[in-house]
């Protein structure tokens, strides 16, 4: 290589040239020094070439689709800036962006592990409630008062079951 | 508690006289954990991270593993108690630099810390002196389950644990062991074991000192990748790379003393030596010449209940730690100094080593 290999994450001469080899694909990074002080490549505790390789793969460059989280305002070009999402929800508004790298940064692309069971089924008896206060509301309104009373009915039921899930 | 009653009592890293084993000298596991409905600690707004950071530090106070424990903001912390809790692997150097909505919550024993706020709303983490991978993996995975019951984890069916960085998606659990690998070292194998290591899923970074360079020959080996896999398996495949690096440094270390028993004892005896006697100490010579000497207490040069003392001062000869002990703030130069006297007087009574061992059984 005649040319000076230029950092990945800026422009500046490269001076730090890392290798890592994860499930027999090998990845290359170079870095600056200012980069490689910044990135933690310096301090072990905090380095992960996983991460560094993430954002040398995506190039700030490169036109994004205008796309943002509904949830919290973050857009693809957050990114490609940080490195990092903004909020839970993000996973669902870049699921283009997301599935493409897993492939290369994990061993494998579905979850296989523990599953947080009481607070899934805590959130989904939220959820049953919130939809079972909205039709009480409208039983109401359109003087439906025989649904109203069985909605009433299924909601002390679904409260008593939450209430045992919450833990106080 | 306060920090300094946190500083001056027993922890789990530096006081724990069981299972001290020959290579392993500690084992961690850590969680990362976020609530559903909130931006992620990089993106929220401050008010917004308060409110993380009270949920959070509410929901730990109610787990029975976190009775009576430090909980504090990190921007009530000094510099100085921030770098102890970094020296003592109980905060992250990212979080050290936190200014607002960020905290820690540290275990009495300083067996669990969880930090708040740090990348992910919540790093649950549990420190084993030892070789305890599994024991942790249920520790932690217990404290989890608790916590659960008052927060709403954001999760996802396909993708797991949903984390700040996808590279942390999934089981967001990072296990890892930190392995005193002087005769790999030595013999100049590292660089061949670490590349065998990545190959298996696994990083290998030195624990002090900069970059490769691991001063003290003490390494961490971690997994790699968190998603794909259930948590067991990745500790059993963990477990597997680190009984074969173990067997490897035991190998290199049977050379070693086959082909040069005299230079191996020559480099114990000169560290022993300078320990005693020396007046200026760099951190990581400091580190190397205790990585001799706790080679030596391996191969029997010193008594077994040494190893203990060796591994608590790795950790009180970092300058944070020589800083505290001496109540104030001082240049490297004049640290140098200070960790000179403190291993001095440390090394003044401490038995003379006994080299018989590498005669035994030779003509
Ligand atoms: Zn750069
Ligand atoms: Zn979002």
């Amino acid at each position: 290589m005649a040319n000076p290999l230029k950092c990945d994450l800026c422009s500046k001469p490269a001076t730090v040239h890392l290798t890592q080899i994860v499930n027999n694909k090998v990845h290359k990074v170079d870095l600056c020094e200012t980069c490689a002080q910044a990135k933690g490549v310096t301090d072990p505790s905090g380095f992960s070439l996983a991460d560094l390789l993430l954002k040398a793969s995506l190039n700030p460059e490169a036109p994004s689709n205008g796309v943002r989280c509904e949830r919290c305002g973050f857009t693809q070009n957050d990114f490609k800036k940080h490195g990092r999402f903004g909020c839970p929800v993000c996973y669902d508004t870049f699921r283009g962006v997301v599935e493409p790298m897993l492939e290369n940064m994990h061993n494998g692309t579905a979850h296989a592990g523990k599953i947080p069971h009481r607070a899934l089924e805590r959130k989904s008896l939220y959820d049953r409630l919130t939809k079972l206060e909205v039709d009480l509301t409208e039983a109401i309104k359109s003087e439906r008062y025989e649904d109203a009373a069985r909605t009433r009915d299924e909601i002390n039921r679904v409260k008593q079951a939450f209430a045992a899930k919450t833990a106080h | 508690m306060s920090i300094s009653a946190l500083i001056d009592s027993p922890s789990e890293l530096t006081d724990t006289s069981s299972s001290k084993t020959a290579i392993v000298l500690m084992t961690r596991v850590r969680l990362a954990r976020n609530l559903a409905g909130y931006s992620f600690p990089g993106w929220a707004k401050p008010a917004q991270r308060e409110e993380i950071l009270d949920k959070c530090r509410e929901a730990v106070a109610a787990t029975p593993q976190m009775k009576r424990c430090f909980d504090v903001a990190i921007g009530e912390l000094s510099d100085l108690e921030k770098q102890i809790l970094v020296e003592r692997h109980l905060i992250s150097r990212e979080l050290s630099g936190a200014k607002t909505g960020a905290g820690v919550i540290v275990s009495k024993d300083q067996a669990f810390s969880i930090m708040m706020n740090e990348e992910d709303h919540l790093r649950i983490q549990v420190l084993r002196s030892g070789f305890q991978l599994k024991k942790a993996w249920t520790a932690i995975n217990d404290l989890d389950t608790a916590l659960e019951d008052h927060l709403d984890y954001a999760f996802s069916s396909t993708l797991g644990y949903l984390t700040a960085c996808p590279t942390n998606l999934g089981t967001g659990m990072r296990a890892s062991a930190m392995m005193h690998l002087p005769a790999l070292v030595i013999s100049n194998q590292m660089e061949k074991v670490v590349r065998a290591v990545n190959q298996l899923g696994m990083v290998v970074r030195g624990l002090f000192g900069e970059g490769s360079d691991a001063s003290g020959s003490i390494f961490q080996i971690s997994n790699q990748t968190t998603l794909g896999e259930a948590e067991d398996e990745i500790i059993k495949r963990l477990n597997s790379v680190l009984q074969s690096i173990i067997e490897h440094e035991l190998n290199a270390r049977e050379k070693l003393l086959e082909a040069d028993a005299g230079k191996l004892l020559d480099k114990i005896g000169r560290a022993y030596g300078i320990l005693q006697n020396s007046h200026v100490l760099t951190s990581s010579e400091a580190m190397n010449l205790l990585s001799l000497i706790r080679l030596g207490v391996d191969l029997g040069a010193f008594a077994d209940g040494n190893r203990c003392a060796i591994d608590r001062l790795f950790i009180e000869a970092q300058p944070g730690h020589l800083q505290h002990v001496q109540k104030g703030e001082f240049e490297p130069g004049q640290r140098d100094v200070l960790r000179a006297a403190r291993l001095r007087s440390e090394f003044a009574n401490f038995a003379r080593p006994d080299f018989s061992f590498a005669t035994e059984g030779k003509n």
